[in-house]
């Protein structure tokens, strides 16, 4: 059997649209108390609500430790600044940003922009795809150092260590380098809800953390063995990828569970697997999926943010924590750490060390 | 019978990627860690300022096809910023330039309208148009519009997210929504209610006469160079002038010139700093750039200690990207040479002269005097102070010159209203339904 690896938790703390930033930062403090890695917020043009990456940059001053992970749809806006605007988030927070990328596929959502007709999602994948990729490489665009202040030359960055990412992709062109240099990550984390086709491929190549939505353990390994094997085909270590099982959760008014469990049959919600219960018994669910090697940990959406998220907090993940299967504080600061994922490398900057050993 | 002294109005710029950002002082910090935004913000609103500012940049300047390397380079994007910044500050009103020519209204009103709600009112928005086709080669769009397109776009765009911010009812119902124009086709439902102050404040800075009149039938403010006495006047009646044609009075429009200052405990030792200053900021490798930057053409074999060139400047040169040119390159060097003919001045003491912007040089007495005389004598609304340094650089202005301005009764001893255009003494926009 493989080592047990790390557990890891995340939380959805969107819900019926608010507009006031006290509610937001209640509940991203009431996950961080929970020693959470993340917590994202779900948006999209196509419904009430503020602005998610705005919303979650409120919050980062407000707290310490929690990963914040917006939702960030690519069909629409421009990837320059998207990833100036993720970069951003990753400053802001000292280190905590991530940026969980959608696709908008309706004609209502392309009709408030009047600039290209709704497209199949494939297509839109793709692109999604592609503006991951121009992201990192503007992230990268700054090599860590770039910036020299040498009062004796009067220089204040090394222009060598500034590219140009010339991104050609099927629907738009960057010159770059970025206007925001390097965040402190490197690269903020990328989330991809990669259950279905033509996500799960994007997400295979782009993705730091996979969300995957089934039903039960076995469902949720398959899907997790076949990001894994196809991260590997575009050349990436499937170490690299940290794969969340999906779930709604409504901890209703009940301390243990009325429906145990989801292993029983199929989910119950559109959006996913809906688990209904009560919280010791989804802390059981956890512990043993994640025993049985099936995921690397839990994305949790309440079902009522406010109410489910203090019985996650206060109900599941202390008991976890009091199992030894998670952990009680963050030993790191930034979203990588939590998550156990390295730093990259800066791409550009291997090819200016692989310039110079040529020489 | 004595009137009240008109009242003016303060905003910080933040000092970041501008050639007046002195960063070889050993005082200078980080022009991207949150804390510098922080502290800059904090000292505004302490100093109970109308609005702290953020410039934007969509490319890194060029110089000769290099990036250019001498000035601050790099910075945060704005909204996300400011939303940040709506987290430590309270009353402070959090405005961002942003490009009217590489955006789409949907979003960017749903951005400001966000920045609204989560700041509770203090959300303003500097609309540009970008002088610079280079830009458009990070975006979709691409190329470039010229200068009249750019700104019926801007009008358009405007218009637009105004119609998008008004169509949520008062009582907070969505409504259906459509505009269909020249530039634009937006059809749908907007996401969020109306904002707290009615629409975050719109601020122009472009001064053409194109951007003129945007400004006189759109903005709420205007961000402006013309910072002396004589040139702020005549900017001032120019821009008020044009006012009356779109049904508005001349106070519905603020004029504030983005001015630095330097202050030290006398007048003489603040002129001493001030000229230290100005060598910093045109260093021998400056004065070359501003140079050819007039020029048009590689001037790199020239000493900055020696004469102008003798050649005449190229006028439609590409060597500069990202950089507003200073004005017709054959007027522009011509003034030069003959100040540098009449006072023998080398290359780099020219650009010295002749770049030199308004600012307020003085003890903490004099400047304040001269702030509030610039008011009084209708060359100004108020100032955008452009401090040179981060994020210190307005510490000295909050401790010493704001009690002053204070005593002379010309500038509020507390918030008296949450938004942003409270402080500005706009009234909030009526409700189109
Ligand atoms: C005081 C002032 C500040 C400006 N700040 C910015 C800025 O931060 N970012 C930007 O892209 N353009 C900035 N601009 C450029 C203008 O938006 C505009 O594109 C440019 O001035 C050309 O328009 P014009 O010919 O009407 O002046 C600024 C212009 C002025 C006058």
């Amino acid at each position: 059997m493989p080592p047990i690896r790390p557990l890891h938790l995340a939380a959805e703390i969107g819900g019926p649209p608010r507009y006031e930033p006290e509610h937001y930062t209640a509940l991203a403090r009431l996950a961080e108390q929970g020693a959470l890695d993340f917590v994202t917020l779900g948006d999209s043009f196509a419904r009430p609500g503020p602005d998610a990456l705005a919303v979650l940059s409120r919050v980062a001053p407000a707290t310490r430790r929690i990963g914040l992970v917006p939702t960030v749809t690519t069909t629409h806006t421009e990837p320059f600044h998207v990833s100036s605007a993720v970069a951003t988030l990753d400053w802001v927070s000292r280190g905590r940003a991530g940026w969980q990328a959608d696709v908008s596929t309706t004609g209502a959502e392309a009709r408030l922009f009047g600039r290209r007709p709704a497209a199949p999602a494939a297509e839109l994948w793709r692109e999604a795809g592609e503006v991951a990729d121009v992201g990192a490489r503007l992230w990268d665009s700054w090599e860590d150092d770039a910036e020299i202040r040498d009062t004796a030359t009067g220089r204040f960055v090394d222009r060598d260590k500034l590219h140009y990412v010339d991104f050609e992709g099927a629907t738009f062109r960057v010159r770059g380098p970025a206007i925001v240099p390097r965040p402190p990550q490197g690269r903020p984390v990328v989330v991809i809800d990669g259950t279905a086709e033509p996500a799960r491929q994007t997400a295979a190549r782009h993705a730091d953390v996979v969300l995957v939505r089934a039903t039960t353990p076995e469902r949720t390994a398959r899907i997790r063995d076949d990001v894994r094997r196809r991260a590997e085909a575009h050349g990436r270590h499937p170490d690299t990828l940290r794969v969340l099982a999906a779930l709604t959760v409504d901890l209703g008014d009940a301390e243990s569970a009325p429906e145990p469990g989801l292993a029983s049959g199929p989910p119950l919600a559109a959006h996913g697997t809906y688990y209904r219960g009560g919280p010791v018994d989804l802390a059981d669910l956890i512990g043993r999926w994640h025993r049985a090697g099936a995921v690397d940990g839990f994305h949790l959406t309440p079902i009522t943010p406010g109410r489910d998220l203090e019985r996650i907090v206060n109900g599941t993940v202390a008991l976890l924590q009091h199992r030894s299967l998670f952990r009680t504080f963050h030993p790191g600061g930034t979203l990588r750490e939590h998550l156990g994922l390295a730093r990259p490398a800066n791409r550009y900057a291997r090819d200016h060390v692989l310039r110079g050993e040529r020489a | 019978m004595t009137t009240a002294p008109k009242q003016l109005h303060l905003a910080a710029h933040f000092p970041g990627v501008n050639n007046t950002t002195v960063w070889a002082d050993p005082r200078s910090g980080s022009q991207i860690d949150f804390s510098s935004f922080e502290h800059l913000a904090r000292t505004a609103e302490r100093g109970l300022f109308d609005f702290f500012f953020l410039a934007e940049g969509l490319r890194l300047r060029e110089h000769n096809g290099l990036i250019h390397d001498l000035d601050v380079v790099g910075r945060p994007e704005s909204l996300t910023v400011l939303n940040a910044l709506a987290a430590v500050t309270d009353r402070l009103g959090l405005a961002a330039t942003v490009n009217a020519t590489f955006n789409e209204p949907f979003e960017l009103a749903r951005r400001l309208a966000t920045l609204d709600h989560l700041s509770e009112g203090r959300a303003g928005w500097n609309v540009v148009t970008s002088s610079d086709a280079f830009t458009g080669e990070n975006f979709r769009r691409g190329g470039y519009l010229d200068r009249a397109a750019r700104y019926t776009r801007a009008a358009e765009f405007v218009a637009t997210a105004r119609e998008l911010w008004d169509s949520w009812t008062p009582d907070g119902t969505p409504r259906p929504f459509a505009h269909h124009g020249e530039h634009f086709s937006v059809e749908g439902e907007f996401t969020l209610p109306r904002c707290p102050q009615g629409h975050p404040v719109v601020i122009q800075a472009g001064d053409s006469a194109e951007g003129r009149e945007f400004a006189a039938s759109a903005a709420d403010v205007i961000f402006t160079r013309h910072g002396t006495l004589e040139a702020g006047r005549a900017f001032y009646v120019d821009v008020k002038g044009r006012l009356a044609k779109y049904g508005r009075e001349p106070d519905e429009l603020k004029i504030m010139p983005g001015v630095g200052f330097v202050l030290g405990d006398t007048d003489a030792e603040a002129r001493e700093k001030a000229a230290a200053l100005r060598l910093q900021q045109v260093s021998p490798q400056n004065a070359m750039l501003a140079l050819e930057q007039v020029w048009g053409r590689d001037l790199s074999s020239y000493d900055p200690d020696g004469p102008l060139p003798e050649a005449d400047p190229v006028p439609d040169s590409e060597l500069v990207q990202g950089r507003v040119r200073l004005g017709d390159p054959l007027a522009v060097a011509a003034r030069w040479r003959a100040l540098s003919r009449q006072k023998g001045l080398s290359i780099r003491q020219t650009v010295i002269e002749a770049t030199t912007r308004q600012s307020f040089v003085g003890s903490p007495g004099t400047v304040a005097a001269e702030l509030a005389e610039f008011v009084a004598a209708g060359a100004a609304d108020g100032f955008i102070l452009v401090p040179n340094l981060t994020p210190g650089g307005l510490d000295d202005f909050v401790d010493r010159v704001v009690p002053l301005l204070q005593e002379r009764g010309v500038f509020r001893s507390a918030y008296t209203g949450s938004t942003l255009r409270s402080h500005l003494g706009l009234a909030e926009p009526v409700w189109k339904g």
